[in-house]
């Protein structure tokens, strides 16, 4: 029973962890090519879930829902690139978590204005509903199978990206040396508003995706957002390896934590003692396991000291 | 800075002048608004230390805002139902004294400034940033999830804590009390700057490495300052909870953290009286827009962007003409 259950929140945690990914990819992307603190990415998360919550009740169809917040995501990423975040680049790292922060309020309020501030619902598709059976007994929702799956297709999309096109060459040279490739007649100001688009759409199919187990509503990308940084400060700043290792990490941590730890403490303590010191220290665990990385290696597991 | 010097007399004029006006006007709405900017002012002095002064940019003061907001809840929940707060090793009483429970505050929230401090100045920039937040986010959760203190919901305390010869439930003596906390904290700060670990931590924010060749150990210094900071800011987080008689996670969130960097900002950041002008403008904005519109923060936004793409130097320094000279 409980090696089943371990199994099933082992599942969750990779789940959760590959969706993590998809936010600190593109978190981590920005900052290593541009320099930039984006507090803002959750925003984009936000305003991919709701795109597909609009397309899901105009077309009822979750396929072109998921299409709609890589585009909607992407659009708001270009405009904002344009307009103000561009501006920030030469800028301090304070300047830029404060225009940032202040993009929150400004994206947050906005789409409260539009769409109110009831949560909306995103339907699985029925393909995806119900549950499939892995191994013997062991049988798990096949929705979040597809987001594992779906996870890792896109880490590997972004490896071949990163490695093998011209865009990823420039991308890797943008991340070592700024003045030399502009030197060079790439067109940087191009080139940095589509490393913010790529990084904007990918935390918005994060946010539609998860926008359907869970709700569409405003406020929903900023949980998701620190534990995205939590996740780019273990792995190292900059470093796409260092954001899928730390994301599974995360993910698992906090999944696993959440559940057996009260169960470990049961076996020292009353039971409603161990319920309630258990699930409170299992919600502080990440931040522990970074402050343990931390200690070993302050500058994360893959980042350069 | 003699334009600031100037300002700074009109500040102190409006101190007086406001609770004045609520008194004689019989408004003691805007004497609670007041002490509410001043509190909160205290906070940004606080922060105003460590990221103005020493150019440490941290995203978790929520942090201690949250401690000294808890600590002192939780000391008057436990005397409000007579209960022990702890039993080993010794016994402990709650209290409803604030003379009991500032020193509590103080060390608690120097406690817990220590040992955030210890562990996040061994990284620098974007990872600090990080980290502090990081920080104060495990204690937001913890705040939420443990439900002793009313978790999620919160702790209600009821009445203010009470204060020797004063009524604090009446709202000029509480703004006494907490003006009497601003202008300490402000005596402090200006103490702190014109003596020489002042003049080393400022240093710090122009150069560390240059700091550390004449022989200062910069991480003693930066972490120093880092616990005077928290500390600072604890204690407006429990005048905070005295004001509202009430204590949540909110005081933990993150947004905390980065409303008082605002207060910081929108002040003119390493100017005394920044943080108390920052605060005022944006309780004054909350009230004003707030009255108009559900969704200020979104017009809170748009002037927050504004003045950091094109005002950097902050309200103060709009009136600093010396200052805009020389950009």
């Amino acid at each position: 029973m409980t090696l089943i259950l371990f199994f099933e929140q082992l599942l969750n945690g990779i789940q959760f962890g590959t969706m993590l990914f998809l936010m600190s990819a593109g978190l981590t992307l920005i900052f290593g090519v541009m320099g930039l603190i984006n507090l803002a990415h959750g925003s984009f998360y936000m305003i991919g879930a709701f795109s597909a919550a609009l397309i899901a009740a105009l077309t009822e169809s979750f396929w072109l829902a998921l299409l709609a917040s890589l585009a909607g995501a992407a659009i708001a990423g270009v405009l904002i690139e344009i307009i103000i975040i561009r501006r920030l680049y030469r800028r301090d790292h304070l300047d830029q978590v404060l225009a940032t922060f202040a993009l929150i309020l400004l994206l947050s309020e906005g789409v409260r204005w539009c769409f109110g501030a009831f949560p909306l619902y995103l339907n699985i598709p029925n393909v995806l509903n119900g549950t499939v059976p892995i191994f013997d007994n062991i049988i798990y929702s096949k929705y979040r199978l597809f987001i594992i799956f779906m996870g890792f297709l896109i880490a590997l999309g972004l490896y071949i990206l990163i490695t093998k096109t011209r865009l990823g060459i420039r991308i890797r040279a943008g991340q070592n040396d700024r003045q030399m490739i502009s030197a060079l007649g790439v067109d940087i100001s191009k080139l940095y508003t589509i490393v913010f688009a790529i990084g904007a759409s990918l935390a918005g199919l994060a946010g539609a995706m998860i926008g359907a187990i869970q709700s569409v509503e405003v406020g929903m990308g900023e949980p998701i957002l620190i534990l995205a940084f939590v996740v780019i400060v273990i792995g190292g700043i900059g470093s796409i390896k260092g954001a899928l290792v730390g994301s599974i990490l995360v993910g698992v941590t906090d999944t696993i934590g959440r559940i057996f730890l009260p169960e470990l403490l049961k076996v020292f303590m009353e039971p409603s003692n161990a319920t309630s010191v258990g699930s409170s220290i299992g919600s502080m665990l990440i931040y522990i396991l970074m402050a343990l990385i931390l200690i070993i290696k302050p500058s994360g597991l893959f980042g350069k000291s | 800075m003699i334009i600031e010097k100037f300002f700074n007399k009109w500040i102190m004029f409006f101190l007086i002048l406001i609770p004045t006006f609520g008194v004689i006007f019989d408004e003691p709405y805007f004497i609670t608004l007041a002490t509410k900017v001043v509190i909160l002012g205290i906070a940004g002095v606080g922060l105003n230390l460590a990221l103005g002064y020493c150019g440490l940019i941290s995203l978790g003061h929520a942090a201690f805002f949250g401690i000294g907001g808890y600590i002192t809840g939780i000391l008057s929940f436990h005397a409000l139902n007579d209960e022990v707060l702890f039993s080993w090793p010794l016994v402990v009483f709650g209290s409803s004294e604030m003379l009991i429970i500032w020193p509590i505050v103080i060390l608690v929230s120097a406690l817990f400034s220590f040992i955030i401090g210890l562990l996040s100045l061994r990284t620098s920039g974007v990872y600090f940033i990080m980290i502090t937040l990081a920080f104060a986010q495990m204690l937001y959760f913890f705040s939420i999830s443990w439900p002793n203190y009313g978790g999620e919901d919160g702790l209600s305390i009821y009445m203010r804590n009470s204060f020797p010869m004063l009524n604090t439930m009446d709202p000029l003596s509480f703004y006494i009390i907490s003006l009497f906390w601003f202008l300490f904290s402000i005596f402090i700060s200006l103490r702190l700057i014109n003596s020489p670990f002042g003049m080393s931590f400022q240093a710090i924010k122009q150069n560390e490495e240059r700091v550390k060749s004449v022989g200062i150990e910069t991480f003693k210094v930066k972490l120093l300052v880092f616990v005077i900071s928290g500390t600072i800011t604890g204690l407006a987080g429990s005048l905070y909870t005295d004001l509202n008689r009430f204590v949540s996670p909110t005081v933990l969130d993150w947004h905390t953290s980065g409303e008082i960097m605002v207060f910081v900002i929108l002040g003119g950041m390493a100017r005394l009286y920044g943080p108390l002008v920052g605060a005022a403008f944006f309780i004054a904005l909350e009230q004003t827009l707030g009255s108009y519109t559900e969704n200020w923060q979104f017009w809170l936004g748009l002037i927050l962007i504004l003045v950091i793409l094109y005002a950097r130097s902050g309200i103060l320094g709009l009136f600093d003409k010396k200052l805009r000279h020389e950009k």
